[in-house]
């Protein structure tokens, strides 16, 4: 058996007819490990009574399903080139295989308490594996693994065009049922709350409202496909491709602008604290991505700035001065960049990856000393301080109260500090910032100056992050010392990394996807950080120039024969170098 | 020209700045000690006791620490997910434990004890080297030839992926290591006033890593490890197989944090799914102590970690009438690190391994 599936080199061709069994075993195997592990680490049965599609599926049930079809539609990619229902036979047995695992599982805990060990080893999880029967049924995740992966073996043998399309509309089917609920509410003082009570239940999609989003996502790519809009404006003169992005810019603008005052202060909220972590994005993409200093204690500087406006502004027993938020922000500002100087000026002259840590270790020294009685008497210590004004005092049914100043403020501020970073970047001292990222040494034979050219990427950072510390004591009224934490540093850095280091759109889409999704979705915010781990090493392995590049950085990162297949295979990459060397 | 003026002027700065920072630390140790010893604020006997204590903890670090240095040795990589190693080895010998208690051969008699608490070891050694090797194998292998900051990051998303596994498996409580009664009493040893339970963790430390300085410095294995740590282009052309003796580093710096799990379990007897990161962080500090890469070098920056660590506080601070310096054990911590880091990030005994990234 063993012996027929051994793969000769330099038979490729012979080699790919053959069932790659071993390789098939692999995905198999990796499906049942992730589903096993969706189980107990809680995604399962956490979910489970989040609906996606209203008496249809569950989230819990539909990440079993992904990892399923997922498996089953990589075995059978696998597999296409050699026939059709051979693919659809290949996705159907890998989904069967990994389905065999969660089946062991039910057996195994209908034996051994595995709850001793694994909290989330329940009776309801069970009962969900089993589609309620008891062990009786523990065969039923074999057959659902072989429906679902052999699905998606019918998908992974579909033609080009249509495949895509049909995992588009899956994606926007979750998309929606995720996001069911939150648009509901809105929706429900409008004139609209008609139609929104019959597509959207309080959690999920209804069952006409899923038909809608699946089909609706197939008719739109369609129309699409068929038009070719982008192509047809980028084909116009550029005169006449101003009056097409023109009035599209000045609708996203629009749209960006009445966002919090349309969907309701929860909405606000969750933006505000987006557009905040933008700000602080920009400024670790400075230090990170542009000058290459891994900072893992950056919300030191958050910290200085937070706790600078707190005391200068509040009104309690720990003010100083009473200021006003606006007089407050530049001595924020500046102390943070101060400060920056402070810790730099030691530390900067020692190597990357110690640097890492030595900057983590200032985060935990401000974060103890902060909390600890020797500061208590100046910075109240555990209790923090409280009662700090907002930058704009109005009434609390004024359209401006709330979070909505708050994104407005974060939102200007993040605009400026954008600017301002953009402009370094192509200025004498970014072009610095990347020759020491890229080389220390040639660098610095090249005359720049190590040490100022560091302490000034790393004092922007520190500024930036002071700005965005001075803005979220705003936001939320009160600072304490519990919201000085390490995890805020990681939040940052993976922002910055996932979205592309030295990429100004890369920290807006990363702050979106990896702040904005979890602030929205609360009932997954223990699972963020688990999400950011598999992202950071998921980025580094596949994708080091992050998900939204610059074009330097893509450059870099890959050698020009990974870069002239890229070409090929990604859809982005030809746009962005015609654009680039049309003069 | 006039650049030149502004980096000549920087660098005065920087030196001026940087001798003052020395000055202030020494000036903080030295006046801060003199004054809490003339104080009498504390008897001899107390200072005993918290050298007993530094060095039950110091045991540990350099435990820790051994993993970081020998593969910082080989890979010139930070294995920032190692301290969640280390938390691994504390579940798996918890969970052993009960086990263990329940089954009645924890608690039954001495004897019996220590061969379940060897028990637990062996659980928690063989758990910490497959999350190892698992770690090295996805987040590490495909990244051996990439700039350094890359596998850097990539640790630290595997550092946090384990983190929330452990808190989604097993949940964000705080889990009570069984107490074993004859490991509390207190031990005959003069002075330092230790139970029983911090004499096991430093002579079962100590007994391990000496096992594992006679292995790295006599074995086949661990002479190849050296060499692929002093040069790998050389030592595959000696025909050693390089990924071979990184795994191996891999599952010996594990397999030490995974005992150091179960000790610091015993010890200081609860476990939770974030333990890892500042045991972790600090150990690294030992490791850079000593001279990273250096095997000897390790057990004695883990030891002078614990000692400066749990002395530190009450002896440089409470002279100042800091209010409860023992909470501030950590920013002594974290003080030495950067210092080490700032200036003499050679260490104590000397780097080892090879200059450059290979």
């Amino acid at each position: 058996m063993t012996a027929s599936t051994i793969q000769v080199t330099g038979m490729t061709e012979s080699a790919s007819s053959s069932w790659h069994l071993r390789s098939f075993l692999r995905t198999g195997v990796l499906g049942g490990v992730i589903s096993i592990y969706l189980c107990l680490v809680g995604i399962v049965p956490v979910f489970a009574d989040r609906a996606l599609i209203v008496g249809v599926i569950e989230l819990g049930q539909a990440a079993l399903l992904i990892a399923f079809g997922a498996v089953g539609y990589l075995a059978a990619r696998d597999q296409v080139g050699v026939s059709r229902v051979r693919a659809v036979a290949a996705g159907t047995a890998v989904g069967a295989i990994s389905g065999t695992f969660l089946t062991g599982l039910v057996l195994v805990g209908s034996v051994v308490d595995l709850r001793a060990v694994f909290l989330n080893a329940s009776p309801e999880l069970y009962a969900l594996l089993t589609n309620g029967q008891g062990t009786s049924w523990a065969w039923f995740p074999i057959l659902v693994g072989a429906i679902t992966g052999g699905l998606a073996g019918v998908v992974a043998v579909l033609p080009a065009g249509l495949r895509s399309m049909v995992l588009v509309s899956l994606g926007s089917l979750l998309f929606f049922g995720l996001f069911a609920g939150l648009l509901r509410t809105p929706l429900l003082v409008t004139p609209l709350a008609g139609p929104a009570r019959f597509l959207l239940a309080a959690d999920g999609l209804t069952v006409p409202g899923a038909i809608l989003v699946f089909f609706g996502t197939v008719a739109i790519i369609a129309v699409v496909r068929r038009t070719k809009p982008r192509q047809r404006v980028n084909a116009l003169p550029k005169a006449q491709r101003r009056l097409v992005t023109g009035p599209a810019a000045i609708l996203l603008l629009a749209v960006i602008l009445l966002f919090p005052l349309a969907m309701g202060s929860f909405f606000a909220q969750v933006i505000a604290i987006v557009a905040l972590f933008i700000l602080l994005g920009l400024g670790l993409n400075i230090t990170l991505g542009l000058a290459g200093l891994l900072d893992l204690g950056f919300v030191a500087f958050y910290a200085v700035g937070a706790y600078t406006v707190a005391l200068l502004t509040s009104p309690g027993e720990f003010g100083l001065a009473q200021l006003t938020f606006w007089q407050a922000v530049p001595f924020a500002v500046i102390f943070a960049m101060g400060f920056a100087i402070f810790l730099g000026l030691p530390i900067l002259r020692i190597r990357g990856d110690y640097l890492a840590i030595a900057t983590l270790g200032f985060g935990e020294i401000i974060r103890i000393l902060v909390g600890s009685d020797l500061l208590k008497k100046s910075l109240g210590g555990p209790q923090g301080i409280l009662n700090i004004p907002k930058p704009i005092e109005v009434a609390t049914t004024h359209w401006l109260a709330g979070p909505t100043q708050i994104y407005y403020l974060a939102l200007a501020f993040a605009v400026v500090v954008a600017f301002v970073s953009w402009r370094l970047r192509g200025s004498r001292m970014g072009r610095s910032w990347m020759a020491i990222r890229e080389d220390e040494d040639v660098a610095e034979g090249m005359g720049v100056n190590l040490v100022q050219t560091k302490l000034l990427a790393y004092m922007m950072g520190g500024a930036f992050a002071g700005l965005a510390g001075a803005i979220s004591v705003a936001l939320i009224g009160s600072v304490f010392p519990t919201s000085i934490q390490l995890q805020l540093s990681i939040n940052v850095v993976a922002i910055v990394v996932v979205g592309g280091m030295g990429s100004i759109p890369g920290v807006v889409l990363g702050a979106l996807v990896l702040i904005g999704l979890p602030e929205l979705f609360r009932e997954f915010s223990d699972y963020r950080f688990l999400f950011y781990g598999i992202a950071l090493m998921a980025v580094m392995i596949y994708r080091p120039e992050g998900l939204l590049p610059s074009k330097i950085a893509t450059r870099e990162l890959h050698t020009a024969d990974e870069l002239a297949e890229m070409d090929d295979a990604d859809l982005l990459a030809p746009e962005e170098i015609t654009q680039g060397s049309a003069p | 020209m006039k650049v030149r003026r502004l980096d000549r002027i920087t660098d005065v700065a920087i030196d001026v700045f940087m001798w003052t920072f020395r000055a202030v630390i020494i000036l903080v140790v030295v006046v801060g000690s003199a004054l809490t010893l003339l104080s009498g604020k504390y008897t001899p006997a107390d200072w005993f006791q918290l050298i007993g204590k530094g060095l039950t903890v110091g045991s540990i670090y350099a435990m820790i620490a051994l993993g970081y240095t020998m593969v910082y040795g080989i890979l010139r990589m930070i294995n920032f997910a190692h301290g969640e190693i280390f938390m691994g080895g504390a579940f798996a010998g918890y969970f052993t434990a009960v086990a263990l208690m329940q089954a009645g051969a924890l608690t039954a008699s001495v004897a019996s004890g220590l061969i379940s608490i060897a028990i637990m070891i062996l659980v928690a050694m063989a758990v910490s080297v497959g999350l190892a090797l698992a770690v090295e194998r996805t987040a590490y292998r495909p990244l051996r030839n990439a700039p350094t900051l890359v596998p850097l990051i990539s640790a630290i998303g595997a550092s946090l992926f384990l983190q929330y596994t452990a808190r989604g498996f097993f949940g964000s409580g705080v889990y009570g290591y069984p107490s074993v009664p004859f490991l509390n009493e207190p031990a005959p040893i003069p002075l330092l006033n230790m139970r029983w339970v911090d004499v096991l963790v430093v002579v079962a430390s100590f007994t391990m890593m000496g096992g594992l300085y006679l292995f790295i410095m006599r074995s086949k294995v661990g002479t190849a490890i050296r060499a692929v740590s002093e040069d790998k282009g050389t030592a595959a052309l000696m025909g050693i197989d390089a990924n071979r003796a990184i795994v191996v580093t891999f599952v010996i710096g594990a397999a030490l944090a995974g005992a150091a799990g179960v000790l610091w379990g015993l010890s200081y007897t609860q476990v939770t799914w974030s333990m890892g990161l500042v045991p972790g962080i600090k150990a690294f500090t030992a490791a850079v102590l000593g001279g990273i890469g250096n095997v000897a070098g390790a057990m004695l920056g883990g030891l002078f970690l614990g000692l400066i660590e749990v002395v530190g506080p009450n002896l440089f601070l409470s002279g100042f009438g800091v209010p409860s310096p023992t909470q501030l054990k950590d920013v002594v911590a974290f003080t030495m690190l950067v210092l080490v880091l700032v200036f003499r990030p050679s260490g104590i005994l000397g780097e080892r391994g090879a200059r450059s990234r290979a």
